[in-house]
């Protein structure tokens, strides 16, 4: 189905009955927010995972993606899909130049491009007038869905991200196994082979920068309409650190690593917040744990028990 | 078909590649051999623009190369091997040799499309691979094979972009007897219609194998001609077939 293994078809099918079962469990807007994250995991993910670019300035683009959602959904009144949409392609213009300059580097100078840039953006958005500054981008209201749906109840809105998110993951998978797909492999695997085969393995890294920036940013707009806010927090880069350990505690390179990832951590974060400060102090734990002894992370130490593609 | 004027190559004051002047004429099988640090591996990067030469031009069917860069090199059709077994590890052999077929759609960019359309292409990529005798690991990820496999994986990814002029750098290196054979074998199979240049130290493989022989010691050329005629030259002999003396 789709171009899933067996094994992968599963665990799509369980991550939707979860998805749909999961507002009457849980708070609807816990969820929305794992939901909103583990589509950002997902793109930072297509990155390191399949490409092998080690990106530290996603917070940008999701941030950015954060404020132009929020804004045109307020000053002009846009309809919901299409502030998202503004949204990612924000992420994706970004990306677009950013990529194009640091793409040039690999390795950590290419991580090092990627955060100096995305401080940049940061310190632009402390001083432009448009982000609110300090305040962010407060009440932002939901707008209707194509004009028509209402989204103001929480259950209308969950749909939507729900919707988005599947959208971006099953897009993400599909670039995955694209012929694109299998040139991105190829550079992860050895880069000057696919030199050597008539590939400028630039132009496809940058492809997928792109790609992966956009859905960024779709996802800091959907999570901007969810919370009616939008603020310096989303453009920094510990929330690139955040990402980043969502998708290692998860399993780098497999495809439902990243979504278990975000559910764990912003778990964490919801259920264990009474006991404050020490929250971040187990995340640092969980963080040097993976690092010592579960590189594959959750979903990739179980795809190795299993001998499964997960 | 391919041909250097005056290349060099300094790495920061150490002379790697000096004054090399190459002739490889169509069709022929050209071998570069010479000691360890004789700028042999430098030379192919050199031609293959993976490094830029320091002075001189590289002209390959009478067009100048020596400003083009790796891919489009490759895409005129000058493609290379590597030294050390260059697969892609984790993919199965089929989409090892599928990658390079697949340039025949020109660019892979649509990231849209489902990768069964690379489907028309595994017919030919199992027929490469029953060519160089790896018929039975279609599936096997690259890295699970042996040595010896890997390397005729790489030749059959390079043969399948059909390439006018292939160079091999050294192709039968760390190879079981029956593997050296069997690439050898491969070899004057695919020399139809190309050109090829490898660097080679395996002397039986060279003297098998090559029309015309060039002998490069400390980045300069030494001597060049057929087997006979470089083995018989005394200087030749002194620097590198020295052993052969005792």
């Amino acid at each position: 189905m789709l171009g899933f293994t067996r094994a992968q078809a599963i665990g799509f099918v369980a991550m939707v009955a979860v998805i749909i079962i999961g507002p009457a469990v849980l708070y609807p807007v816990f969820l929305m927010k794992v939901l909103c994250f583990a589509l950002f995991a997902c793109a930072f993910n297509l990155l390191i995972g399949y490409v092998g670019l080690l990106s530290f300035g996603h917070a940008a683009y999701f941030g950015m993606g954060c404020y132009v959602t929020a804004w045109t959904a307020k000053n002009l009144g846009l309809s919901a899909e299409l502030a998202i949409l503004l949204g990612g392609l924000t992420g994706a213009g970004l990306g677009a130049v950013f990529g194009w300059l640091a793409i040039r580097r690999s390795g950590i100078y290419f991580a090092m491009i990627t955060l100096a840039l995305a401080q940049m953006v940061y310190f632009v958005c402390i001083q432009a007038p448009f982000t609110g500054g300090e305040d962010g981008i407060q009440q932002v209201p939901r707008p209707p869905l194509f004009g028509a749906i209402s989204l103001q109840s929480d259950m209308a809105m969950y749909w939507l991200v729900a919707g988005v998110f599947l959208l971006g993951f099953l897009l993400i998978h599909r670039i995955v196994h694209s012929p694109f797909g299998q040139v991105l492999k190829a550079i992860r695997e050895n880069e000057p082979r696919a030199t050597s085969l008539g590939y400028r393995t630039d132009d496809y890294k940058w492809v997928a920068f792109v790609l992966s920036c956009f859905l960024s940013g779709i996802a800091g707009g959907t999570k901007a309409l969810v919370f009616g806010i939008a603020t310096l927090t989303d453009v920094h880069w510990t929330m690139h650190g955040e990402v980043v350990l969502m998708a290692l505690v998860g399993g780098l390179g497999t495809v439902f690593g990243p979504v278990a990832g975000a559910l764990i951590l912003n778990g964490m974060e919801n259920y264990l917040a009474q006991f404050g400060s020490w929250v971040t102090v187990t995340q640092g734990v969980i963080f040097v744990l993976c690092v010592v002894a579960f590189r594959r992370g959750v979903i990739g130490e179980l795809a190795a028990a299993l001998r499964l593609k997960l | 078909m391919l041909e250097t004027v005056g290349l060099t190559k300094e790495f920061r004051g150490f002379a790697a590649v000096t004054d090399v002047d190459l002739r490889v004429r169509a069709g022929t099988i050209h071998a570069l051999i010479g000691p360890n640090g004789a700028g042999k591996t430098t030379c192919f990067n050199l031609l293959t623009k993976f490094l830029q030469p320091t002075r001189g031009r590289i002209r390959f069917k009478g067009r100048d190369i020596t400003g083009c860069n790796p891919a489009e090199v490759a895409r005129l059709g000058l493609v290379r091997s590597f030294q050390i077994s260059a697969v892609f590890a984790n993919l199965s052999a089929l989409e090892n040799v599928r990658l390079a077929l697949q340039r025949a759609r020109g660019g892979s960019f649509d990231f849209w499309r489902s990768e069964d359309v690379l489907h028309v292409y595994d017919g030919q990529a199992r027929a490469l691979l029953e060519d160089v005798g790896l018929g039975g690991f279609a599936d096997t990820p690259a890295v699970n094979l042996s040595y010896g496999r890997k390397r005729a994986l790489e030749i059959a990814t390079t043969l399948a972009l059909d390439p006018q002029m292939m160079l091999l750098d050294e192709p039968t290196a760390g190879m079981t007897h029956e593997d050296v054979d069997r690439v050898v074998a491969l070899i004057r199979r695919v020399r139809q219609g190309r050109t090829i240049l490898m660097v080679e130290h395996n002397l039986s493989v060279v003297e098998g194998l090559c029309d015309t022989i060039t002998v490069l010691t400390r980045g300069r050329v030494l001597a060049e001609g057929d087997y006979a005629t470089v083995s018989a030259n005394p200087e030749v002999v002194a620097a590198y077939l020295g052993r052969a003396d005792a």
